[in-house]
């Protein structure tokens, strides 16, 4: 253990023939009563608190240049995640005479002159880009926006000055329908809720109250609770499998749990494609799995099980892969119990299942709770397992990020459902920080 | 963990049922990758045991898959089943590059991270401890699009520098765990015994506690070696066609055409896990000896 205290590794405040001086003549004071002073003359609290200070500044110096590193490319990205989940200063950019229209506007008669004017101007000062960036936005609180814009933006320059409502009617008689105009008010303030309500199957209508969406257009809901279930599913799997490998690793005698140890570890150590591809061979409709059942007669031909690409096969698969992060912490607790508390039990008259139950297995709570946490944490967030095994029932809301981030490009969707999954995750880790400490994590 | 003699009938079945599902959970765990390594010499195009591997024909068997792997393609045949590319090399090539550049980076930065929290009186230590762990806890597709849209900001999509550095970042975690974890049986009056004896601090560093420290360190680089290596989110988000690593390959060969040689590649990536983790366990031995514990 290292000491804490004054002489140990200060010497350029108190220099060692100081120190020695300092040993023999433990207090020197200036005068009887006064404050301790060091050989220099310096008040002792003084000195201490600088040599504190320095040691601070010291452990400061070394842990930021990681610190910097980790705050610009791993914090400061995740703030511009959560800032895009939020972000809708788009439409005030390039529709501000049409949004103060807007707001004159009573929301429910016929868009006067007033209204188109505005939308004309706007269209005709924006950026070509910006416009249909907008459009993409607009799309997402009514359809037909996009087209709409798109239509608009081309026939622009044939409009030639006012009145302007007959012109842009005449365009597209979209123009004349309430419910576009109406469609405005989701995106008048710079920033927006509308993609976290969006997250969880709800929107805004036109003056900025929360209503759900229709029924056939909800699916984030329904993708949550898909996720949290299969998270549960496979924690509690993992659980009733890592307890009595554990035990048994816990109990061996050395030599021979270490090498049941390698069993443990080695999928740990193997890459994660590695992984599921060998689950594929293993379960697909011709794997081995069933050609074994079907050669051993316990299953005919034509009913093999389908056990891959649907949501069993994400469950099976996601279990084994996160098992070792259960059985490590429960078997590091369970390392720690003295097998005499059993003994001392049963002495005291408990059958052995009642001793197993009321003395060893409360203790074994805390490396329970580890592992619960940490392989529910982890497989919340799972994207790569799904996505290849899973097929269509077995998507999770990783999946649904990722389809948002490259394919439908809602970037604000996308960054919502990441931030909702992300604050999630967090209380868990605080939890977990609560519980074991990160400190205490181990690897291996 | 045997029976007393005195155990009753009952507890004998009790028993021989746990040592069975222990068995079973571990043939679950392992049996998968074991699956693989015969089936990767399959002569046949399929993914499963044909009636030749059953009887052990020769003839079932081949090295036709591995031809492929290496890009081989004098093999008669391999044209037949597989593309003849080159894919392979070139991705596992970038691979190793990758994961050596955010290695050393990783391994540099954590070992100094580490050092300074385990120092006595460290403000904001539990706090900075999170941060620092905190690549490991958020999940890689949140990473991946907070790290698209910053970088796209800063033009390092699609470039290697970009890989590197978020390969850093998740490497970063695991050389603080193991190095902070080396650091608390490390007799600081070591380090006082050498200045003592007149060393200078850096000369202390390197010629005392880096080779006392050096199991931890190498352990924490193995960790961040094989993140980067099998890394295939970030590849997916900020990769661009120059950034091909093997993982993308798999993925690529795992959506599209899945063939034998994936899983030949398995077994390869199997064996040089297999050889990562036993070099991880003799470490772990090493350190423990001088640290003076007892080995186990």
């Amino acid at each position: 253990m290292r000491r804490r205290g004054w002489f140990s590794d200060r010497p350029r405040v108190l220099p060692s023939p100081l120190i020695e001086n300092f040993l023999t003549m433990p207090a020197s004071p200036a005068k009887p009563g006064g404050p301790l002073l060091t050989a220099d003359g310096m008040p002792l609290k003084t000195s201490l608190e600088r040599s504190l200070k320095l040691s601070k500044i010291r452990a400061l110096g070394l842990i930021f240049p990681p610190l910097l590193f980790l705050v610009i490319l791993f914090v400061i990205p995740i703030g511009s995640l959560l800032t895009r989940s939020v972000d809708d200063g788009l439409s005030n950019k390039v529709l501000p005479k049409t949004l103060a229209a807007f707001e004159r506007w009573d929301k429910t008669s016929e868009p006067d002159e007033s209204m188109f004017e505005a939308v004309y101007l706007d269209m005709q000062a924006a950026d070509t880009l910006d416009l249909s960036k907008l459009g993409t936005r607009m799309n997402y609180e009514k359809s037909g926006w996009r087209s709409l814009v798109k239509i608009t933006m081309r026939g622009l320059n044939r409009i030639d000055g006012p009145p302007y409502k007959p012109a842009m009617l005449q365009l597209n008689k979209r123009w004349g329908d309430i419910e576009f105009w109406q469609s405005l008010g989701a995106m008048k303030d710079p920033v927006t809720l509308g993609y976290y309500l969006k997250a969880v199957d709800l929107k805004y209508d036109g003056n900025k109250n929360i209503m759900r969406v229709k029924k056939h257009n909800r699916i984030y809901q329904m993708l949550w609770w898909r996720t949290f279930l299969v998270s549960i599913i496979v924690t509690v799997g993992c659980l009733i499998l890592a307890y009595p490998v554990a035990h048994l690793l816990a109990n061996l005698p050395l030599r021979l749990s270490n090498l049941l140890m390698i069993c443990v570890l080695m999928p740990f150590w193997t890459s994660l494609l590695v992984r599921i591809v060998s689950w594929m061979v293993m379960l697909q409709q011709n794997g081995v799995v069933n050609d074994s059942l079907v050669s051993l007669g316990m299953l005919h031909d034509e009913n093999r099980l389908s056990m891959m690409y649907n949501f069993t096969g994400t469950v099976i698969v996601m279990t084994q892969i996160l098992l070792p992060f259960m059985i490590l912490p429960i078997y590091s607790v369970m390392k720690t119990i003295p097998p005499s508390y059993m003994k001392a039990a049963q002495n005291l008259g408990a059958t052995p299942a009642l001793a197993f139950i009321k003395v060893y297995m409360p203790q074994t709570i805390p490396g329970v709770g580890a592992g619960c946490i940490l392989v529910f944490i982890v497989a919340i967030g799972y994207y790569i397992t799904p996505e290849l095994v899973g097929g269509k029932d077995g998507r999770l809301i990783g999946n649904l990020i990722a389809h948002h981030m490259q394919n439908s490009l809602n970037w604000g969707l996308a960054s919502a459902m990441g931030a909702i999954l992300l604050i999630a995750i967090l209380t868990l880790y605080w939890v977990y920080d609560k519980l074991v400490g990160v400190d205490n994590m181990k690897m291996g | 963990m045997a029976l007393p003699p005195y155990a009753t009938p009952g507890q004998r079945i009790w028993h021989f049922c746990y040592l069975t599902i222990c068995a079973l959970v571990l043939f679950f765990l392992v049996s998968p990758l074991i699956v693989v390594i015969p089936l990767s010499f399959n002569s046949a195009p399929f993914l499963h045991f044909t009636p030749e591997m059953l009887t052990l024909d020769p003839n079932g068997y081949s090295t036709l898959w591995y031809k492929s792997l290496f890009g081989m393609c004098d093999a008669e045949g391999a044209s037949l089943w597989t593309s003849c590319t080159d894919k392979w090399k070139v991705g596992a090539f970038n691979s190793v590059v990758i994961a050596v550049m955010s290695t050393i980076l990783a391994t540099s930065l954590g070992t100094l991270a580490a050092l300074g929290l385990s120092r006595d009186h460290v403000p904001f230590r539990r706090a900075i401890m999170g941060l620092m762990i905190s690549p490991l806890i958020v999940p890689l597709i949140i990473t991946a699009s907070g790290m698209f849209f910053f970088f796209a900001k800063i033009n390092l999509v699609s470039t290697l520098p970009g890989i590197v550095l978020a390969h850093t970042i998740l490497g970063l975690p695991f050389v603080v765990i193991t190095v902070t974890s080396t650091l608390v049986g490390f007799d600081n009056t070591l380090m006082k015994a050498a200045a003592n004896l007149g060393g200078s601090p850096a000369y202390n560093f390197f010629k005392i506690q880096i080779p006392l420290i050096a199991p931890g360190v190498i352990s924490g680089a193995l960790f961040a070696f094989i993140t980067s290596f099998d890394e295939i989110v970030i590849i997916l988000f900020l990769g661009g066609p120059d950034q091909h690593t093997l993982p993308r390959q798999m993925w690529s060969g795992i959506r599209e055409e899945i063939s034998p040689t994936i899983l030949a590649a398995a077994t390869i990536l199997v064996l040089l896990s297999i050889v990562l983790l036993t070099t991880l366990e003799l470490l772990r031995r090493r350190s423990e000896r001088l640290r003076g514990i007892s080995p186990s």
